[in-house]
């Protein structure tokens, strides 16, 4: 079953296992969630689940937004996320249940979704990764830059005008990145938190999206299906 | 809790609580475990702890010997399984917190003194013979 939860990225530590293997670790406070609406398909037309996380003052919230949450029986509530479901899972949620992170104990990875870090405006050499110019042999003040972009009329065959999706300077981060199939270090049920082996996108306190994978390389594929057994 | 709380609190189940009391300076042997496949053995490494940094689970010691007239230095993670203990064979005297000058030394003079001060926390400790 695909089960998506919301976070808050605390930061990254190291951790030993068994073995003494030392390997890099971000903390994920997951949960818990609140499912404040189910879409189905009498009402809505498609099946999905609206989930909220982290707590807010009410004063802080709308009147609209309170009363949204209230009807899942829920305090207000700061982040709201809606995530699609198949028609089949749509009877195994129900309004003002509570998702914890206990809900991916049996899985050995999961997908995380964040904002990465903003940035600003760059050159294409950081960008995408572009090798720029010369250092010598006469290239004057045009060491970090993108070389030509064609010709103005290239694959268009309109008018003056440089082709659609040419990679140039511009702005950078702040979008919004899926880091899939990593691995699940330990999870700690009492406190809420996922240990993720690895960088998650975004900003420590950024918000996050955890969810199971959704494909998995043939190796790793195994090794759920072995987790899951066992 | 704030965050760097709640990640601190998630270190804190593995950080050594047996971890000796060792100085910059003292002369030390270190039983690392070694996984050969199935098989594990541990191997001692002495030699001088020339620099301690990190805090926390990061706390690591670099330890460094001569073999063969060839200097090498090993950082050991302190909190890491992989080191399974850590004893004091004497105390070295050093006015620094890195020892990074002992590299550009030869022979005798690599020597650090016994150290006579603040010994009254590292009781059961012998002085080496002077």
């Amino acid at each position: 079953m695909a089960i998506s939860l919301l976070g808050k990225k605390l930061g990254m530590t190291r951790y030993y296992t068994e073995d003494g293997v030392s390997m890099p670790v971000t903390v994920i406070q997951t949960g818990p969630c609140v499912v404040t609406q189910v879409r189905t398909l009498e009402t809505d037309g498609y099946t999905a689940v609206q989930i909220a996380f982290g707590d807010m003052q009410a004063r802080n919230s709308t009147m609209p937004l309170i009363g949204h949450d209230a009807k899942a029986g829920s305090a207000p509530k700061r982040h709201h996320r809606e995530f699609r479901i198949g028609a089949d899972e749509v009877a195994s949620y129900e309004l003002g249940q509570e998702l914890t992170v206990d809900a991916f104990a049996d899985h050995a990875f999961v997908d995380v979704i964040g904002t990465s870090k903003g940035k600003g405006f760059q050159g294409p050499m950081k960008r995408h990764h572009f090798s720029g110019l010369e250092a010598s042999h006469g290239v004057e003040r045009k060491h970090r830059s993108g070389g030509s972009i064609g010709g103005h009329a290239t694959n268009l065959g309109t008018g003056p005008k440089v082709k659609k999706g040419k990679r140039m300077a511009g702005h950078m981060g702040a979008e919004r990145v899926t880091a899939r199939s990593l691995d699940v270090v330990k999870i700690d049920s009492e406190q809420g938190l996922l240990l993720v082996k690895g960088a998650v996108p975004g900003h420590r306190n950024g918000v996050v999206e955890i969810r199971t994978p959704r494909r998995l390389y043939a190796p790793k594929a195994r090794k759920q299906t072995e987790r899951m057994k066992g | 809790m704030g965050a760097q709380q709640i990640i601190e609190s998630v270190n804190q189940h593995q950080l050594k609580t047996d971890l000796p009391k060792i100085f910059v300076g003292d002369t030390v042997n270190v039983h690392s475990r070694i996984i050969e496949g199935e098989k594990e053995r541990i191997q001692v490494f002495q030699g001088v702890i020339i620099a301690r940094s990190g805090r926390g689970i990061n706390e690591t010691i670099t330890v460094r010997r001569i073999v063969d007239g060839q200097g090498v230095e090993r950082i050991f993670p302190l909190h890491s399984p992989r080191v399974a203990k850590i004893e004091t064979i004497r105390h070295g005297d050093t006015r620094r917190s890195k020892l990074y000058f002992l590299r550009d030394r030869v022979g005798k003079s690599r020597r650090l003194r016994d150290r006579r001060r603040k010994l009254k926390h590292t009781e059961g400790v012998k002085l080496s013979q002077r």
